[in-house]
């Protein structure tokens, strides 16, 4: 009887144990869901009004915000501005030449339509210091209806407007109440709104961003797939008071902080390593190659590859050419790309591109309007990147090497400001499509030095590539590093067995190995010769 | 005449278990090195490195052996005769002359045998082995403080070592197959036992050379 109590009392328990550890599971695995807000903005009586433009909705938000505005006001997205910490160099869109549009100085409304803000219509002039300039919604809309005017310095339409382009179809204007009683927590699409769409289009610019992004499958992002980590872009660029961890200009090539526990480092989480640390693989030989390769490189075997294409060459040498009717010229090649623009010359656009390798310690360097090119040795690197094997903060990191045609100062040897757009004459290259026009108006609004001699040469670019990142399963081969034939062939001083060897030693080694086998063969032949001969000689 | 045990058990399965292991070590060896791709390299890699774990640890035992049993003498170099095996391989095969060696428990190799397989264990196999642990162990060598050795040095002494191993074994193949017919001197290396019908006057000129009473 007492045993049977016994037993009865251990099943009990038995079934207790599974029950609570089950519950424990249900617990354990229950996600919290990020997105949760303790504000329903549509309750707010501020923001049940009529709103007629952007910079009123931002002064409804900022009854509330108080310090929101002058956060933004702070950042990289509001100053277009940097000052590298190891260069000195001063950086920042508002600054800097690159290898697509060129310039921002001089097409201020267009390129500024990607600006944080309302009516920056200047670069010589910092962006507008009024807090209602700020844009809020280009983060905050979550109904996907807030567009912003591609050459509106930044506003979105207020009226309805025709489009597409000479369609007859009118659309309406964003509804900017509905907007604003919708604000939430930004999610891909509204950093996508313009980190998508960098160069002039869709994934043009960097490749490894683009709008496949939005949602994608776990195969081309498993941070942001739905059926992966389901993250919105700020868990990595991790921000805090609108400031935004994750920089191109002065990256962090080697994370040896590791993982990022809360209170005990620096809170950004823009590296691989801050979640996954130092140590990541199974298999220790793998482990062993973080000193000396980037995540990147190996875990993101391929970039544009959501059906996306990238532009790869930008040459604008050969814009301006009109048909016969004097009218502008649109050319795709046979994958459906653009291939020539007369506004913007000829391309070549690519997808599923291998990365283009190189040694990377996070320092990028920029070739400005004001730097002394050297046009006799082209490429000009628009912009170059630091790193090599004998820094211990280099890894090899992969890239996309942008290239092209720029146009430059034959006799000043600079980089020329491209005047492509002006909404109120024809002074720039898309009304005009005369290249001596738009470089002498360009520079002049820039207040750039010209002698009016120019000429095209080609340049390339360093966009560093970290998004896309696929499965582990589709991470790249050992071999296809590791042979004759390596993605790493351009990575200088560093032994990598199997793509390097010593042929010297290979020669003498495999000579003396053949000779060996040779000497045997005739030493064996000799000996079966002469028995045969001294069979014969007995007989 | 009874037949004599000239390779005991062990010596037997280390002998084929190590040539298995070098013959597996040079062809993933050689995946590595990136002269083909057959397994892939990281398969390869992996391969090698367990390969190269499972020779160390034959090592061990056959060093343990040889001493513990004394037989590491086999191995000490003489200079006896040394002139008229060499001879004996340049002429005397073709002329039809006898070997002017036998095998016996005490002197299992000839003299040039014995140089031979003194240089593989003093020179090649140690180099590879060293300088395969170094390979191995490349990213903790600054904790010993090695860290200054580039990793090209290592491997293309590694390569060199793999390279005299593999000169090594086609000589020492080819040898193997030079007894009275092409398998009379590998049975023994698989049977333990030396053939009955090998040849006498070799046999009484080395059992008086080594001091033995022909058997
Ligand atoms: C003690 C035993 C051995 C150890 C510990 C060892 C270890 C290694 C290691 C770690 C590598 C480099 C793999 C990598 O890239 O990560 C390697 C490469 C190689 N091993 Fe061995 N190995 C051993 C024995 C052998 C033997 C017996 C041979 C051939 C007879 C051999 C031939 C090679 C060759 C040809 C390479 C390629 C070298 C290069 O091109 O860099 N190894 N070995």
């Amino acid at each position: 009887m007492d045993l049977f109590c016994k037993a009865q009392l251990s099943l009990w328990l038995i079934i207790l144990a599974c029950l609570s550890t089950d519950a424990y599971a249900v617990i354990a695995s229950e996600k919290l869901d990020q997105n949760i807000t303790t504000a329903d903005h549509s309750e707010f009586k501020v923001l049940q009004q009529q709103f007629h433009s952007g910079p009123e909705v931002t002064k409804a938000c900022l009854q509330c915000h108080t310090e929101a505005a002058k956060q933004v006001q702070q950042s990289l997205h509001w100053t277009w501005e940097y000052v590298q910490p190891k260069t000195l160099q001063t950086l920042g869109k508002r600054h800097v030449i690159n290898s697509f549009c060129g310039s921002v100085t001089s097409n201020e409304p267009r390129c500024t339509s990607c600006h944080a803000g309302y009516g920056w219509e200047d670069m010589k002039q910092p962006p507008p210091t009024d807090e209602t300039s700020v844009d809020c919604l280009v983060c905050h809309d979550t109904t996907g209806g807030y567009i912003k005017l591609p050459n509106a310095a930044g506003h979105p339409a207020y009226q309805p407007m025709e489009s597409p382009l000479d369609s007859g179809h009118m659309k309406a204007p964003p509804d900017l109440t509905v907007i604003a009683q919708n604000v939430g927590h930004s999610q891909p699409a509204n950093c996508g709104s313009c980190h998508f769409y960098g160069g002039g289009g869709d994934g043009v610019k960097h490749g490894d961003l683009d709008s496949s992004l939005v949602n994608p499958p776990k195969s081309l992002d498993v941070h942001l797939s739905a059926e992966g980590a389901n993250f919105a872009c700020s868990d990595c660029h991790t921000t805090t008071g609108h400031i935004t961890a994750g920089s191109r200009y002065q990256g962090n090539a080697h994370d040896t902080q590791g993982i990022d526990v809360p209170g005990h480092t620096d809170m950004s989480r823009a590296s691989c390593e801050s979640c996954h640390g130092a140590a990541p693989h199974h298999e220790e030989k793998l482990n062993e190659h973080v000193d000396r390769v980037a995540c990147q490189s190996c875990h993101i075997p391929a970039f544009a590859r959501g059906g996306v294409a990238t532009k790869t060459w930008w040459d604008w040498s050969t814009a301006g050419k009109l048909d016969e009717n004097n009218k502008p010229m649109t050319v795709y090649d046979e994958n459906g790309h653009l291939s020539y623009l007369s506004t913007k010359g000829d391309f070549h656009y690519a997808e599923n591109v291998t990365p283009e390798y190189r040694w990377f310690n996070g320092t990028v360097h920029y070739t400005l309007q004001t730097d002394t090119i050297d046009s006799d040795h082209p490429p000009v690197q628009v912009n170059w990147i630091e790193g090599s094997a004998h820094d211990p903060d280099a890894r090899i990191w992969p890239f996309k090497i942008m290239h092209g045609k720029q146009p430059f100062d034959t006799v000043n040897k600079t980089l020329l400001i491209n005047h492509v757009y002006s909404p109120t004459d024809d002074s720039a290259l898309w009304t005009n499509f005369d290249w001596a026009k738009a470089l002498a108006a360009g520079t002049k609004i820039a207040g750039q030095p010209y002698s009016g001699q120019f000429d095209f040469i080609e340049t390339e670019m360093y966009w560093p590539i970290s998004h896309m990142v696929g499965p582990a399963d589709s991470a790249v081969k050992c071999s296809s590093c590791h042979a004759r034939n390596s993605r790493l062939n351009g990575i200088p001083d560093i032994y990598i067995p199997a793509r390097d060897h010593n042929s010297l030693l290979d020669k003498i080694g495999w000579g003396t190995a053949l000779l060996m086998l040779i000497g045997s063969a005739a030493h064996a032949g000799g000996r079966g010769i002469s028995a045969l001969r001294r069979r014969r000689n007995k007989k | 005449m009874s037949r004599v045990m000239v390779f005991k058990r062990f010596e037997r399965f280390w002998h084929w278990s190590q040539a298995a292991l070098i013959f597996f070590l040079l062809f993933t060896g050689f995946e590595v090195h990136g002269t083909y791709q057959v397994l892939g390299f990281g398969k390869a890699v992996q391969l090698h490195s367990t390969a190269a774990w499972a020779l160390i640890t034959l090592w061990v035992f056959a060093i343990f052996w040889h001493f513990t049993t004394g037989e590491w003498r086999q191995y000490i170099p003489v200079t006896d005769k040394l002139g008229a095996v060499i001879y004996y391989y340049a002429v005397g095969t073709f002329t039809g002359a006898a070997h002017p060696f036998k095998k016996t428990t005490l002197a299992k190799h000839n003299p040039l045998q014995r140089l031979a397989y003194l240089w593989l264990k003093l020179i090649i196999s140690p180099l590879i082995w060293v300088s395969g642990l170094l390979y191995l162990f490349y990213n903790q060598l600054d904790q010993i403080g090695l860290g200054n050795i580039p990793l090209e040095w290592i491997a293309l002494t590694h390569t060199a070592a793999a390279f005299l191993m593999m000169i090594f074994i086609i000589a020492h193949v080819y040898m193997a197959t030079m007894g009275k017919t092409p398998l009379s001197l590998i049975k023994p290396m698989i049977t333990g036992y030396e053939p009955e019908q090998e040849d006498a006057t070799a046999a009484s000129a080395s059992n008086e050379q080594s001091g033995e009473k022909p058997l």
